[in-house]
């Protein structure tokens, strides 16, 4: 492939609005709560209409007769490069709504410098995709708010999940080989400025809700090398369970 | 998923004047959102360019939300009518200019205030309402200001859901997009 950097690239932005985008999926008809349901599922869509714009693009630039779909459906476990915090399963409402907001506010920060990225197709969709993942971050921030500054088992167990998805967030700012070659093009975005500004408002939102900022320094990392958490298998299992068993199958 | 083809290249012109030929205005008129059946594709500024070459037109449009499935569902609805009309169409999914609320037509905010469905507000009063409870959105059946949001997100990915605290009527506010 001519052009491997800029895909690799592509993936790892798209991966992680795919799998966090099937998270969400499976809280359809299982959300504590008939709003909080549409919700996560509105956000799903937003993000695999997301992906979908990425994955296609992709697909053009690998030029080898795969589609979208191929992409989408048909790569092994070690070949997402997805951050681990998104494949990070649901557990209970704090935990799905500490995961969103942890990455909303990434998310944010990095379409918001993707689009000035000189690639048009990567800026048009970040244009497109920033108007979406404005609404995910006020609606998981005003989650964090509201539990944390709630009850006392509301508050403890936002805590909790914070606590436990901490480990997540410092492998947000870290580059891949990718990474860094579409950067010295201009194509892409340096992830490792965006670490002070991520913090900072994470660190405010916790503050407001009277939650604690985690104290631990250790962090896990491997998504974006395709090393993951025992979650990603049965996720993909399920996300590829129709194209696993009826190869080729069209909706 | 679909096959249509995206075109990301972003296109200079925003402005819709002298890119819809007039030939076709009522034939795309005639097509409605699936989702919101009052509307017409038109009125709700999703189409973005339409010009006849030789036979063939060539039809752009603009997805409202990036996952919106209506597209798709648009996509063939043009195809079927410009087929009815003798045409052979051919539709491009284009993401730059971004599609905003601001192109839907007056006409279509009106359609959607009369089927129910309460017409998008500027940016500042829309943050206003979804983020502090400030009351600005009118109710669509009786005209009453003294609305509360319910849910951020509604029955699709362009709208939150409302009730009037006055006549009790619960509606959909189409979230304004910028």
């Amino acid at each position: 492939m001519k052009n491997k950097n800029l895909y690799n690239y592509i993936l790892g932005i798209a991966d992680n609005s795919l799998i966090l985008g099937q998270r969400l999926g499976e809280l359809c008809g299982h959300g504590p709560s008939l709003e909080t349901d549409i919700a996560c599922t509105n956000m799903s869509l937003d993000l695999l209409g997301q992906v979908r714009s990425y994955y296609q693009y992709a697909a053009k630039i690998a030029g080898d007769g795969r589609t979208e779909d191929d992409i989408a459906m048909l790569r092994k476990e070690s070949e997402y490069f997805n951050v681990l915090l998104v494949e990070q399963p649901n557990t209970d409402f704090g935990y799905t709504m500490a995961r969103q907001f942890l990455f909303d506010v990434y998310h944010f920060l990095m379409l918001t410098e993707l689009e000035k990225s000189t690639d048009l197709n990567l800026s048009a969709i970040a244009k497109k995709s920033i108007k979406e993942v404005s609404y995910h971050k006020r609606f998981s921030s005003d989650w964090i708010n509201r539990l944390g500054d709630g009850t006392e088992e509301s508050h403890s167990r936002i805590q909790t999940a914070i606590n436990d998805l901490w480990t997540y967030t410092d492998e947000l700012f870290h580059q891949t080989e990718a990474d860094e070659a579409m950067v010295a093009e201009g194509v892409g975005v340096d992830v490792t400025k965006l670490k002070g500004a991520y913090y900072e408002e994470v660190n405010s939102v916790l503050e407001e809700a009277t939650l604690s900022v985690p104290e631990s320094k250790y962090f896990q990392k491997g998504g974006k090398q395709g090393i993951h958490t025992e979650h990603m298998g049965y996720l993909l299992a399920e996300l590829q369970y129709m194209q696993r068993t009826y190869p080729n199958m069209e909706w | 998923m679909s096959k249509e083809n995206q075109i990301l290249q972003p296109s200079d012109n925003s402005s819709l004047l002298g890119k819809v030929d007039g030939a076709l205005v009522s034939i795309l008129e005639s097509i409605s959102d699936p989702e919101i059946p009052v509307l017409s594709i038109m009125d709700m500024g999703v189409v973005r360019s339409a010009v006849i070459e030789n036979n063939l037109v060539k039809i752009e449009i603009a997805p409202t939300y990036s996952g919106c499935p209506a597209m798709d569902v648009i996509g063939d609805d043009i195809k079927r009518a410009m087929q009815k009309a003798g045409y052979t169409a051919e539709v491009d999914l284009i993401l730059h200019p971004a599609w905003t609320t601001d192109w839907i037509t007056p006409r279509g905010r009106k359609a959607l205030e009369d089927y129910g469905i309460a017409a998008p507000l500027d940016a500042e009063s829309d943050k206003l309402v979804l983020l502090e409870g400030k009351k600005l959105v009118k109710c669509p059946q009786c005209g009453s200001t003294n609305t509360k949001m319910i849910s951020q997100f509604g029955s699709t990915a362009c709208k939150a859901q409302f009730q009037c605290e006055d006549c009790l009527e619960p509606f959909d506010y189409f979230k304004c997009l910028k």
